[in-house]
């Protein structure tokens, strides 16, 4: 195979580079090679492009037209759809709404799960080394249960749940004798809503990162609680001490995937308040967005939505790095083992969800 | 808070008396610990579980049953809830749907995403970098930016409305999470094993399909799982761009079965139809439940 393309070894006569790092060395091009990459590398990235890429792309530019989709004329408008969102009285209670869950759904979540790992994992008995506790797996399992179920039928089960008149929530209240909620509608009722909805969301994602804890703080070294141990530390110390800055990347990956889910939300406000919930209080932009395309067809400005949307996530995932970094998180540790913290990053995300 | 304060204490006095009474009350304090863990832990199993467990009970309830007390167990045990359920909110249809779009999806993923992380973790060539950024980039970004462009997209591509256009969003939008997975994966591979290969003279074909993608093995299935429960649960890409009711997916379907129930209220077949949805992945959960725990470490450790 090599002697019959001698023109490709007198043209490359200075010596390879070596290998960096255990990386193969560039090789010639050869039909293989060539077919090789258009396959591996031409045929996914295409489709990335054409599905992810491009509708990236125009949304960035839509969302300055007035374009209203079937007729393919539209008239550039510049930032007069940003400008017409900001005194939509509808929007900017949409806009509160999801600061609201990006404040509070992320928190709450991310202290339950990190309660419940830290339970699993350190709550073992007191004797000899850290143990996980009695019946772990049994926990874990259960605990992850929400995760499975479709987040659209996690709406519909909550709903039923928080049904006024059939729903088992108010079944329980006035059972333990607390007869004002007897017919009381926690989706209708303007205050109870947006908690009741807020509720539901850390229901569905806790198991998930649970799960995502329990597995990082395996990963914590034995010697380290070993070495607490010695020291005296007890399990609570040692969990603030040790557990706790061990994971924290771990943390952070979480908390803006979590920011990004609760800005979104749609899936789950759809299943229990699709009109927008008593007074547009728990109208999600998504649930707006989605309106304003869908149904009265008008695409630049749903787009623009699109954009401002997107510009929240940024500003949201930044905050979030910003506070670990104020608080003394490790951005030395972060760079050195960059492919894992990538992978944990997807991990977070867990899939398409 | 003794916790802190029996720390403090033997920093001036370091006796070893001091020391056993130190971990006299470490121990005391590690069994608060452990009642708080298990009592923390029950309570949250018990908010899982109830509304789980009411929801299979009252699937097999009349409505007047449901209305008139969420707790009674049902007079007699309705499976025609469960009869109901299937004709009128299609669901086995929709089930055969989900399937034939969600494992479609899956397979091409798979394969196109392992395909593209093998490339960006072994090979050197200029713009590597550049790709990988950019899918990270899509990674981040919320997908309620894309969707009306998308919509158009496969409307010009004549795609709406059918199912390899849905397969096609599934695969390009679970791409990223997938090569980036595989992308650790195949890095952490060694390298030697491929020397070998070439010099046995496979080229880079047979190198991928029999040497390095057997060896993927575990972080393949890792991914699929993953990807599995995201694309199954998936519900905005269907809804946006799926809208021909003969093609729904399971998700879609009971969204509009629930929907509808405003007008004709059946709650047992509503119950009955959740019941059905769940228990299949439930079920598929239990069973593989010790691979998700693992790969969730994958993820985390690699």
């Amino acid at each position: 195979m090599k002697d019959t393309i001698p023109t490709a070894e007198t043209a490359s006569r200075r010596p390879e580079p070596a290998a960096r790092g255990g990386r193969p060395r560039r090789r010639k091009l050869t039909f293989d090679r060539v077919t090789f990459f258009l396959a591996f590398l031409g045929v996914p990235l295409a489709i990335f492009v054409i599905f992810v890429l491009i509708p990236f792309g125009q949304a960035i530019f839509w969302g300055m037209t007035d374009w209203r989709g079937f007729s393919p004329d539209y008239n550039f408008v510049g930032f007069d759809n940003f400008t017409k969102m900001f005194q939509d009285d509808i929007f900017l209670k949409a806009l509160r709404n999801v600061a609201l869950l990006a404040a509070f759904v992320p928190l709450v979540t991310l202290t339950l799960a990190l309660g419940v790992a830290v339970a699993i994992t350190l709550g073992g008995p007191s004797k000899g080394p850290v143990r996980g506790i009695r019946g772990a797996s049994f926990y874990r399992i259960i605990s992850f249960f929400p995760y499975v179920v479709p987040a659209i039928i996690v709406g519909l089960i909550w709903a039923q749940m928080y049904d006024p008149n059939a729903g088992l929530l108010n079944g329980v209240l006035t059972g333990l004798g607390l007869d004002q909620f007897d017919t009381f509608a926690w989706l209708g009722e303007k205050a109870a809503a947006m908690p009741a909805v807020m509720f539901v969301i850390v229901w569905g994602l806790v198991g998930f990162y649970a799960v995502l804890f329990i597995a990082a703080i395996k990963g914590v070294p034995g010697e380290l609680y070993e070495a607490a141990k010695i020291d005296g530390a007890g399990r609570f110390r040692t969990t603030i001490s040790i557990t706790l800055p061990a994971i924290r990347d771990s943390v952070q990956t979480a908390y803006i995937y979590l920011g990004i889910a609760a800005l979104d939300a749609f899936v789950y406000v759809q299943a229990m308040v699709p009109n927008g919930g008593p007074d547009n209080s728990t109208l999600t932009i998504s649930q707006r967005l989605f309106n304003v395309a869908f149904a009265k067809q008008q695409f630049g400005y749903a787009t623009a939505m699109g954009v401002v949307l997107a510009a929240v996530t940024l500003v949201f995932a930044a905050l979030v790095f910003l506070v670990n970094r104020l608080t003394g998180g490790g951005e030395g540790e972060s760079k050195r083992k960059a492919p894992g913290s990538r992978a944990r990053r997807a991990a977070a995300k867990g899939g398409a969800r | 808070m003794s916790v802190i304060a029996a720390d403090r204490k033997p920093a001036s006095d370091r006796k070893p008396v001091s020391d056993r009474k130190l971990a006299r009350a470490a121990a005391s304090s590690d069994r608060r610990f452990a009642a708080i863990s298990h009592a923390l832990l029950i309570l949250w199993s018990v908010i899982v579980i109830v509304p789980m467990l009411w929801v299979l009970m009252s699937s097999f309830k009349s409505t007047g049953e449901i209305l008139s007390s969420p707790f009674s167990l049902p007079d007699h045990w309705r499976f025609e809830n469960y009869a109901n359920a299937w004709t009128d909110a299609n669901i086995g249809k929709y089930f055969l749907n989900s399937v034939i779009v969600v494992v479609s999806a899956l397979i091409l993923v798979m394969l196109l995403g392992a395909m593209c992380a093998y490339v960006l973790a072994r090979f050197e060539f200029p713009g590597r970098r550049l790709i990988y950024y950019v899918m990270l980039a899509g990674l981040t970004f919320p997908v309620f930016l894309a969707i009306v462009p998308l919509f158009f997209q496969l409307q010009n591509f004549g795609l709406l409305n059918t199912r390899p256009g849905l397969i096609l969003t599934y695969v390009a939008f679970a791409l990223p999470f997938t090569m980036f997975f595989l992308y650790s994966f195949f890095r952490s591979l060694p390298h030697d094993v491929y020397e070998a290969a070439l010099i046995d003279g496979a080229g880079d074909w047979r190198a991928f399909f029999q040497v390095m993608l057997p060896m993927a093995r575990p972080g393949m299935a890792a991914v699929a799982i993953f990807n599995f429960l995201g694309l199954w649960n998936q519900f905005l890409l269907p809804v946006a761009l799926n809208t021909d009711q003969d093609k729904w997916v399971l998700t879609q379907g009971m969204a509009a079965y629930a929907s509808s129930q405003v007008y004709d209220i059946d709650y047992g077949a509503l119950f009955a139809a959740i019941v059905v949805t769940v228990v299949p992945v439930l079920l598929v959960y239990c069973v593989f439940q010790r691979r998700i725990a693992g790969s969730v470490s994958q993820g985390t450790f690699r």
